[in-house]
């Protein structure tokens, strides 16, 4: 109880409130976890191995990291046009495009993923047009693709938008008046202020795309080495009683969103270190 | 003359091309999806559309659905709001670590959520096998759906109180604890009025991801129809069915949710900047 001494507020309530966050949060997150520390600990080493790099779950994580980096950088660029258009500008519908950035966050995944693949099978409303070309969409990686770009963007959109109106516009004009061209002072003024905001939006975008589930099962349609992503895996094994081969490429993934998770805390002390 | 007109020309045509760019993106990623869920469910009409839900199986997972949103979304509340209140209003040494630790959930696969209750109570381990013997059921049955849930909402609430709360400071409480208030009454008559419609989107989106969590209740529920299907896992069994009519109009229920969660999100935000603004008139 050292911190006690440590605590300045005459507020009451430290303790208890203290207890019963740690409580809960041990019971319901911590506990669990450890549950899958602990099991993956007792699997041997080469089992670990085999599990996590056998041909099937190597096609997985191809296609899980690849379409989910690529959803990302779609959403770094699109998002950011949006996100500058949505602060900038003013124009008819501005807050209904502003409000429906956060669909993919509010509405559940599997009603998501059944929309989606209604939309981008060959007979549906995009997917027939692709359909003429040549190109299948739901089914094939593009689909995967599709799907993780959708959840992904209200990340960057709104990691976003509060740099962009935290931006001083004396700066820019500033810039505008020493002789620099719009572009120039988007490129050197403007793009490098809000770099930080960018990087984890786009992180988080990222980590999302590479857990996801429900969005994604339903347009991919789940050819093993073809589209079968990691999650869907991990179910798979699950079904089968795989305990053990669930829990190492479970591991894998969750090692994956550890380190994404520690970039973006680095990015965001970074950005604070620079301000000062 | 000319280079002038063309850069004026260009400057108006920026603004534009970004405008236009933006609401074809968002409206091809956004809302095509969100009319293709309403257009589905009501193909063949109203009646097809109400007759899905006259239906056992249905009816059954809607009444999973809210008893699991009943229990999870009320403990999320309380456990939100006791670490908002923590975490907000005092310092201590590991704050960074507590809301790390609170995000966790969110940055977890909802499949790995799922895993991580069957690795606990499944009958692999010594804890599974005792409740074999004694007949309890966690895993495929209601119980993991619910722990489960709770799980996967478990960040939402305080998420959204702790900066709020931050950004209201402690003047406030301080001052009532200066005029003898105690505890509960300083919550309940000073810290809640500022943080109530915050508290109300929370509990709002809370409850909209509870009702609508797919991954990880897929992996604990067993997909027993009738049983341990929720909504959204019926509405996968329907679309696997090829029953599309009755899947999109069940699905229409949760996107409705949805939207109700958008709305009250921006009802929010509304509110939020129009007292912003009648502060800085006032101050």
């Amino acid at each position: 109880m050292k911190w006690k001494f440590k605590q300045h507020s005459v507020l009451p309530g430290f303790g208890l409130t203290l207890g019963v966050t740690l409580t809960y949060l041990g019971l319901i997150v911590l506990l669990p976890l450890s549950l899958l520390v602990w099991n993956t600990s007792s699997l041997s080493w080469s089992d670990f191995l085999k599990a996590v790099s056998s041909a099937q779950v190597v096609a997985s994580y191809k296609l899980t990291f690849g379409a989910a980096f690529l959803a990302a950088v779609v959403n770094a660029v699109f998002g950011f046009i949006a996100a500058w258009t949505l602060t900038r500008y003013k124009f008819p519908g501005k807050k209904l495009l502003d409000a429906i950035v956060d669909m993919p966050f509010a509405m559940p995944t599997s009603v998501s993923g059944i929309a989606l693949t209604t939309i981008y099978a060959s007979n549906g409303w995009v997917g027939s047009w692709f359909n003429q070309a040549g190109i299948k969409i739901a089914y094939t990686p593009i689909g995967v693709f599709i799907a993780l770009t959708f959840i992904g963007l209200p990340f960057v959109v709104r990691t976003l938008q509060p740099s962009l109106e935290d931006l001083d516009k004396e700066i820019e004009e500033a810039a505008e008046s020493l002789g620099a061209t719009k572009w120039q002072t988007f490129w050197r003024v403007i793009l490098p202020s809000v770099l930080p905001a960018l990087a984890t939006g786009f992180t988080l975008a990222f980590a999302r795309a590479l857990g996801e589930y429900g969005s994604v099962v339903f347009i991919s349609g789940n050819l093993p080495m073809k589209t079968e992503i990691t999650a869907f895996l991990i179910v798979t094994k699950l079904e089968q009683f795989d305990y053990a081969g669930a829990t190492a490429i479970s591991v894998v993934m969750l090692g994956a969103s550890f380190v994404l998770m520690l970039i973006i805390n680095m990015t965001q002390w970074y950005a604070r270190r620079g301000k000062k | 003359m000319t280079t002038n007109r063309s850069k004026r020309f260009r400057e108006r045509s920026v603004p534009l091309l970004l405008i236009f760019i933006t609401t074809a993106f968002l409206a091809l990623f956004l809302l095509m999806p969100l009319a293709a869920i309403f257009v589905e469910a009501f193909r063949k009409g109203a009646q097809a559309y109400f007759a899905s839900f006259n239906d056992r199986y249905a009816m059954s997972a809607i009444r999973l659905t809210l008893l699991t949103a009943a229990i999870a979304v009320p403990m999320n509340v309380v456990f939100g709001v006791t670490a908002a209140w923590c975490i907000a209003k005092f310092e201590f040494p590991g704050k960074n670590v507590l809301i790390t630790l609170i995000d966790l959930p969110f940055a977890i696969s909802p499949v790995i959520a799922g895993l991580i209750f069957v690795l606990a109570f499944g009958r692999q381990t010594m804890l599974g096998e005792w409740m074999i013997e004694h007949d309890i059921k966690i895993i495929f049955a209601v119980p993991g759906i619910v722990l489960a849930t709770i799980f996967v909402t478990f960040p939402f609430v305080a998420r959204e109180l702790i900066p709020l709360m931050q950004e209201q400071g402690t003047i406030e409480e301080e001052a009532a604890v200066s005029l003898g208030a105690g505890g509960w009454d300083i919550f309940w008559k000073v810290t809640l009025p500022n943080i109530k419609w915050g508290l109300l989107y929370s509990v709002i989106l809370c409850n909209a991801r509870a009702m609508g969590e797919f991954g990880a209740v897929s992996v604990v529920s067993g997909h027993i129809r009738g049983e341990t299907n929720t909504i959204p896992l019926h509405v996968e069994t329907l679309y696997a069915e090829y029953s599309y009519v009755a899947a999109f109009s069940v699905a229409s229920l949760l996107a409705f949710l949805g939207l109700v969660t958008l709305v009250a999100k921006t009802a929010l935000e509304w509110k939020t900047k129009r007292k912003k603004e009648g502060k800085s008139i006032s101050g």
